[in-house]
């Protein structure tokens, strides 16, 4: 069985370093597969999130040799094993532990939110008629493992740190997916104007590139909600109509 | 004396999942305070996997549909074992649980004229799965999760529940440490719901991820509750093989639902060569059937490939043990074929089975639109479970209830796909609800301090436990775990006898004493050692639990199948579940309890579904 080193992130806030590991790697391994055998073996007390294994719960973000991945859907074989591979937490978020970060300012965005709102059900029995095509686009944005990949990579975050003035990538899909919901009736144009800063994002498309879900997160979420807020608020018309109605 | 915090609730949830979400959301409904603890982040949990679909008689798809077809079809399912009022329940109350996911913001795929669409699935007679794709859990979860965080639900994100604790005969609180610093909590309620999912770590090849140690099973055991059937353990049929780093993951049923079948080697469709009496009417017996029953024609009878999990299962078994196997030691999987029926099969492969299409491209660099996958079975679901009122789905322990994959009655000894989402909506609203009304109905009773002590100084053990001193005696939480997992699959699997049982109760036994010395490195911080270590304590015991029913029960049904026993029913034994308890003096005792009398309107049911 072939070797291969891995440099892993250890520590916590009050300072952490590259440690390398060499371990066994075998056909077909990922990266989480590497971590494991490590911690297993090496390392019993080294922090690592993971679910599914199976690329469908977004626990197990991390920077493989500078990119933002999902460990369990890295595979080895894709990586170049003659130089040590580089596993670290994502950055955009304070370090807990190893490769363990705390996301829960996510969280609290999330549920400041405007929740979904829907209008009164069309049929008797408390149910709506919805066209399939109608909702292609939500269940694309609905696809979201809520991996947080999207916000580590995007540099209003990462490198700014506008976490107080700007969601981020995974939440204008969100809001997304409820504005565009067929039968959602809340309007969140406002607060992605204002609080939700979305004037920030100057589409360089680096979420949609480390998407493990492949959402075209800038085109088909960023740009559509963008756009909807220049309509409702700088719209010239729109704005004599505001001016006069007050 | 243990140093921690301490939250006080009228109502705890003990798991994240779609039953523990579901029940928080209830309880929170009758303005009770109500706390939520979980092993992971919000909306990880393994429901998230849950692929295929959510059963509910809408019939949308096929007005031939009712709650009366979707009850029978789940005691046929369970070979008769399952608690018949429970099926009653959730054939009857799924609907509305699946249409008030709609109400909470999730998008079902659709119908020509806007409903619901429903799939088929194995064992279900009619088209009867909403679904999203085949990403039906994670939809589900999603809207569980963005419904529940405005209901004033307190979350405990990456917490672990280490023990219930009890005062008198009643559950008054549960203890605890969160993974950040390893500080303890103590929680204080007046009911508490367990929603903890299943067992599947305690086997090597698993679609479970490392959350499913049986924490939920284990906690209500020591607690007092029953456990029963617990050795009803279902091996999907389709995980992957190859691989093996990605061994066990699943492959979802809504692959042969959308007409996939299963090969030999030899090129030969196995499934058509041994059809179960139960289901010789309704099943094809030619190929043609079989496609055209996929594609919706009404008149058509399900392939033999839809046949119940553990039929198909052990079909597989078979034909890899008798050398007609893959490469990789399970057998072929072949969607693609369907381009000989239908124009753009590609396209819609890619668009009805998503994630399986990335699944085998990333992780295999197979493309399931070009040749066929290589699968075999995988631990996946424990039918068994806490023993519950069908109801209220309390414990024997007052103020204990559970719901979902962790409580038990509803599959009996085997589950329909589709039956586990259903069921964790059905029971988790009811778990709620009724926890709810315990706790308006009971004051908070006082902690026992002295058993809280007890118990820290319990969790703090594996830090206290001298290291290794280099004579290989010991092992390390990582090595029992995976030695306990080598053993439970080649003792405890699909195939047992009563030789490999008895063997398993031993090596159980001795694993034990091993996990009693057990050493964690480091310190408390998000140190998963010290975790794992601590997940020993429920794994060996539902281990042993699962072990000792298969042993009691002798004879081969469902789930279960004995090589010393192939016979479905011991001569002379009327119909019975396995019940397990713990003993005065500590230990596990297995007892059997006949299955009660079917309801006269209920047993008309099953007879004119027949």
């Amino acid at each position: 069985m072939a070797k291969a080193t891995f440099r892993i992130w250890r520590g916590n806030a009050d300072g952490a370093e590259f440690v390398d590991y060499d371990t066994e790697v075998s056909e077909g391994m990922v990266v989480l597969d590497a971590v494991h055998r490590i911690q297993a073996e090496q390392a019993n007390d080294m922090a690592v999130r993971w679910n599914c294994k199976a690329g469908k719960c977004g626990s197990c973000s991390a920077e493989v040799n500078g990119q933002p991945k999902l460990m369990c859907m890295t595979r080895l074989n894709d990586l170049p094993l003659d130089e040590p591979v580089t596993v670290e937490p994502m950055r955009a978020f304070p370090l807990i532990k190893d490769l363990v970060t705390d996301v829960s300012w996510n969280f609290r965005v999330k549920e400041k939110m405007k929740p979904f709102t829907p209008r009164p059900p069309d049929a008797e029995d408390g149910t709506w008629r919805m066209e399939q095509e109608d909702i292609d686009h939500v269940q694309e944005f609905r696809k979201c493992i809520e991996c947080f990949l999207c916000q580590d990579v995007c540099h209003v975050l990462r490198e700014h740190d506008l976490h107080e003035e700007f969601i981020g990538p995974r939440f204008f899909v969100y809001a997304a997916s409820l504005e565009m919901h067929p039968i959602d009736t809340e309007n969140r144009l406002e607060e992605l104007k204002d609080s939700d800063g979305i004037g920030y994002c100057n589409i360089t498309k680096c979420c949609t590139k480390v998407c493990p879900e492949h959402i075209t997160i800038t085109d088909n979420a960023i740009i559509p909600l963008k756009e909807r807020v220049v309509d409702e608020f700088y719209d010239p018309i729109k704005k004599l109509f505001r001016v006069f109605s007050r | 004396m243990a140093s921690y915090e301490t939250h006080e609730y009228d109502v705890l949830i003990i798991g994240a999942g779609g039953a523990g979400l579901r029940a928080a959301i209830e309880a929170a409904t009758s303005d009770l305070k109500v706390g939520l603890v979980c092993k992971s982040l919000l909306g990880k949990a393994h429901t998230v996997m849950a692929e295929g679909g959510v059963a509910a008689a809408l019939a949308n798809v096929d007005e031939r549909d009712s709650w009366r077809v979707h009850f029978a079809d789940t005691m046929r399912g369970g070979q008769y074992l399952s608690n018949a009022r429970m099926a009653e329940l959730h054939a009857q109350e799924s609907p509305d649980r699946v249409r008030e996911l709609e109400a909470w913001g999730a998008l079902f795929d659709r119908t020509q004229d806007g409903g619901i669409l429903q799939r088929n699935f194995g064992g279900h007679q009619y088209p009867r799965l909403a679904h999203v794709g085949d990403r039906t859990g994670l939809e589900m979860i999603r809207a569980l999760q963005d419904h529940g965080i405005h209901q004033g639900i307190e979350v405990h994100m990456e917490n672990t529940v280490i023990s219930l604790l009890k005062t008198g005969d009643r559950v008054s609180g549960a203890f605890g440490y969160e993974r950040e610093k390893g500080r303890f909590k103590v929680f204080s309620a007046k009911a508490i719901v367990l929603a903890t999912g299943g067992v599947g770590k305690a086997y090597k090849i698993t679609s479970n991820s490392w959350e499913y140690t049986g924490d939920g099973h284990s906690l209500a055991y020591h607690a007092g509750a029953e456990l029963i059937d617990m050795e009803f353990v279902q091996f999907h049929p389709t995980g992957m093989v190859w691989p093996p780093s990605v061994r066990g993951i699943l492959v979802t049923e809504g692959v042969r639902g959308e007409g996939g079948i299963l090969t030999n080697n030899e090129d030969n469709r196995f499934m058509f060569d041994d059809i179960p009496e139960l289901y010789v009417n309704q099943t094809a017996d030619n190929p043609e059937e079989g496609w055209l029953y996929t594609q919706g024609d009404r008149e058509a009878r399900r392939p033999p490939e839809l046949l119940t999990r553990d039929h198909v299962a052990r079909c597989i078994v078979r034909e890899v043990q008798e050398g007609r196997g893959s490469p990789h030691g399970g057998v072929f999987l072949d969607i693609s074929w369907i381009k000989e029926k239908i124009p753009n099969a590609t396209e819609h492969i890619r668009r009805k089975l998503p994630s399986m299409y990335h699944q085998f491209k990333e992780l295999a660099d197979i493309d399931i639109t070009e040749e066929p996958m290589e699968v075999g079975p995988t631990t996946h679901y424990i039918m068994g479970g806490i023993r519950v009122d069908a109801d209220s789905q309390m414990t024997a322990v007052p103020g204990l209830f559970a719901a979902g994959e962790c409580a038990a009655g509803l599959h009996g000894a085997n589950r329909l796909g589709g039956n586990s989402l259903s069921d964790l909506l059905v029971f988790g609203k009811r778990a709620g609800e009724y926890a709810a009304q315990f706790a308006m109905e009971n004051e908070t009773v006082p902690l026992d301090e002295g058993q809280i002590d007890e118990i820290a100084a319990h969790t703090l053990k594996p830090f206290e436990n001298p290291a290794n001193d280099g004579s290989g005696e010991q092992m390390g939480p990582y090595d029992i775990q995976a030695q306990l997992q080598d053993k439970m699959q080649e003792l405890v699997g699909i195939a047992r006898s009563q030789e490999s049982l008895t063997q398993a109760l031993e090596e159980i036994e001795s694993l034990c004493e091993k996990a009693a010395t057990v050493h964690a490195i480091g310190n408390r911080e998000y140190n998963s050692g010290w975790h794992t270590a601590l997940d020993l304590d429920c794994l060996l015991t539902i281990s042993e639990a699962i072990a000792l029913a298969a042993l009691e029960r002798r004879a081969s049904i469902g789930a279960h199948s004995r090589d010393d026993h192939p016979e479905k029913e011991e001569p002379g034994a009327s119909k019975y579940n396995t019940i397990i308890k713990k003993t005065d003096d500590g230990t596990m005792e297995v007892r059997r309890h006949p299955v009660d009398e079917l309801r006269a309107d209920l047993q008309e049911i099953i007879d004119e579904m027949e």
